[in-house]
């Protein structure tokens, strides 16, 4: 698009016209930004946790694999991988479950039905904190609402966030409630995807409904489903608001998880490095993860109707 | 998911299929949904009964489902011992800030990076696209010290303990720089070649006709940076130490510590932190649902 024919410009208005200076020029805030903020950081760290620094003097001296020595030793360390995998484990497959099974209510015309979604749309504008305060409310040992039922019911009564047995469960039923949204929102969308004939062709040989669920609706949801196991497990992993703002990864550890401990060491007891090192043991726990997920998710997740 | 072939419409599958015999006034599904919802609404209508209830019908074993009156007075009595208005326009400066700057930037950033063959363009693409698989707590650390280091040496405004803080780091996300680049390219490249021969500049393209074509993209790019600025609670955590500068989220945090038994009073707060963003939700409720459907990102 250089002017041709006539005079030649320059050669610096041409390079000033020149794609190179436009792309640096428009591109060149954001990418400064990006280098600034996400690139430098993940290299820094990688030096950080071999380093042992203190982050608020910064005193740093180089101790070579230390920190990582230093985890593989730490029993608090291996209770927090523990947790987070009891609470992966069992977050993802019912959010899942209940994903699909309230997708599929919600994905049909009735009465009331923009009253129904909004219960579920609702919990994505949410925070996590008011989440965390409503559910510390709701489940309180002497006062709270859920003893009350229990108590009514002739149940005996529990002690939720405060029992070691249970405080986790309860971080999973929060956390289930706030993601049910987004996850009905991803299968909705799958769910509208489906094309009708396909369901009507498999009435007209005479498929049950369930049937119809089992062999036609939800091979085709596969993809959804797989999206959302491995969105749910990183996110899972990386659970820290609702334990921060309940138990402070209490009683006794046992809601100590993974991003928590790294919180406490890095920013309570101001050992970047050590920090640093669980940081990248969690990006290592989440690589290997997500591959076994996408290597499994070939095998089973077919992409054409 | 490729298009399946299309079947010849079924002339008769309604006639065929088995007529079900109604044992209800309405259909079945209303005996799961309607239970269901309110199982879903209950953690928030418990919330709203506990705020306008006296602390001592809080305070009650079994409690009080229906309080005997409305005691409106736990909205101001929470108001005064937490300044929510400060937290609230706090967060609101930095979101809207922070929803301005990825609008501008990605959108220039991702126009060059759709269209201007520029150097090394490839490179910083890929560069930038292993970055977003990278989590956000392997770059916290060394964010803090970034941002302590901008303080010290640069303007303590952006430096730790600063709303800047806040703002700076967030001001830009490899996330819309993708989103806004993959959907720029799905415009037609024709109209903006016509631009160029009749004289337009690459900033004239882009604001007169790309951007105008892309409301749907920049839509969701705004909506999902509000939900994410607002509700972030880390960075917060660990950045503000000071009350004058608390966001809704560590405000709300910082009084359930202070009030851990002032049920009535923390559940007050809880309301009116969540009005400004429910509100809206309510009202654009549709570009939120949108948005999350298409880039499968949660707030």
């Amino acid at each position: 698009m250089e002017a041709t024919g006539r005079r030649r410009a320059p050669l610096w208005l041409r390079a000033v016209h020149s794609d190179h200076v436009a792309g640096w020029t428009l591109a060149g805030p954001a990418i400064f930004m990006m280098a600034l903020f996400s690139i430098y950081p993940v290299i820094w760290s990688v030096i950080l946790s071999f380093q042992r620094k203190n982050l608020l003097s910064g005193e740093s001296q180089w101790i070579g694999w230390e920190n990582y020595e230093a985890l593989t030793k730490d029993p608090i360390f291996k209770t927090a991988l523990w947790n987070s995998a009891k609470y992966t484990a069992l977050f993802v497959p019912l959010s899942i479950i209940a994903g699909i099974f309230v997708a599929v209510a919600v994905n049909r015309k009735l009465r009331l039905m923009a009253f129904y979604r909004l219960a579920v749309f609702v919990t994505l504008a949410i925070s996590t904190i008011s989440t965390a305060i409503m559910f510390l409310w709701l489940t309180e040992p002497t006062y709270g609402i859920i003893n009350a039922f229990l108590h009514a019911l002739h149940l005996p009564e529990q002690q939720f966030l405060a029992d070691t047995n249970e405080a986790l469960y309860v971080i999973v039923a929060m956390t289930v409630w706030g993601w049910l949204g987004f996850v009905v929102i991803i299968y909705l969308a799958a769910l509208q995807g489906i094309p009708q004939e396909l369901i009507e062709a498999a009435q007209i040989d005479g498929a049950s409904r369930w049937g119809i669920f089992r062999n036609v609706t939800l091979p085709l949801l596969g993809p959804a489903t797989f999206f959302l196991v491995v969105w749910l497990t990183i996110n899972a992993l990386q659970l820290f608001d609702e334990i921060y703002l309940t138990t402070k990864g209490g009683p006794l550890y046992s809601t100590t998880v993974i991003v928590y401990y790294m919180f406490v060491q890095a920013f309570q007891n101001f050992a970047a490095g050590y920090g640093a090192a669980m940081a990248y043991v969690l990006f290592a726990l989440i690589l290997v993860i997500s591959i076994i997920e996408f290597v499994v998710g070939k095998r089973l997740v077919h992409y054409s109707a | 998911m490729t298009k399946p072939i299309a079947l010849e419409p079924p002339a008769v599958v309604r006639a065929t299929a088995p007529h079900r015999r109604r044992w209800l006034p309405f259909d079945r599904w209303h005996l799961f949904l309607f239970p269901f919802a309110l199982v879903m609404l209950f953690p928030m209508l418990w919330m709203l009964v506990t705020s306008i209830e006296t602390i001592s019908e809080a305070r009650r074993f079994p409690p009080v489902m229906i309080p005997e009156g409305i005691h409106w007075q736990n909205y101001p009595n929470a108001l005064k011992r937490g300044a929510f208005g400060t937290y609230f326009l706090n967060t609101f400066f930095v979101t809207m800030t922070v929803v301005v700057g990825n609008l501008v930037f990605c959108s220039l950033a991702g126009y060059a990076f759709a269209r201007v063959k520029f150097f090394g363009r490839e490179v910083v693409f890929m560069l930038m696209l292993a970055t977003l698989m990278i989590p956000y707590q392997v770059t916290i650390i060394p964010e803090f010290l970034i941002v302590k280091w901008l303080g010290t040496h640069i303007s303590p405004q952006i430096g730790i303990d600063s709303l800047g803080a806040l703002i700076v780091p967030g001001i830009v996300q490899v996330f819309g720089i993708f989103l806004l680049r993959q959907f720029f390219r799905t415009l037609p490249v024709e109209l903006e070649e016509a631009a160029r021969i009749d004289g337009a500049s690459r900033l004239g393209v882009l604001f007169k006709i790309v951007l105008p074509l892309s409301l749907p993209a920049l839509a969701t790019l705004a909506a999902l940076t509000f939900l994410w600025t607002w509700n972030d609670f880390l960075w917060p955590l660990i950045a503000i130490m000071s009350p004058e500068h608390y966001t809704i989220q560590l405000g709300l945090m910082n009084f359930q510590t202070a009030h851990t038994t002032s049920w009535t009073l923390l559940m007050a707060a809880n309301v009116m932190s969540m009005i400004p963003l429910l509100i809206v939700f309510l009202a654009a409720q549709k570009y939120f649902i949108q948005s999350v459907a298409t880039s499968g990102l949660k707030g």
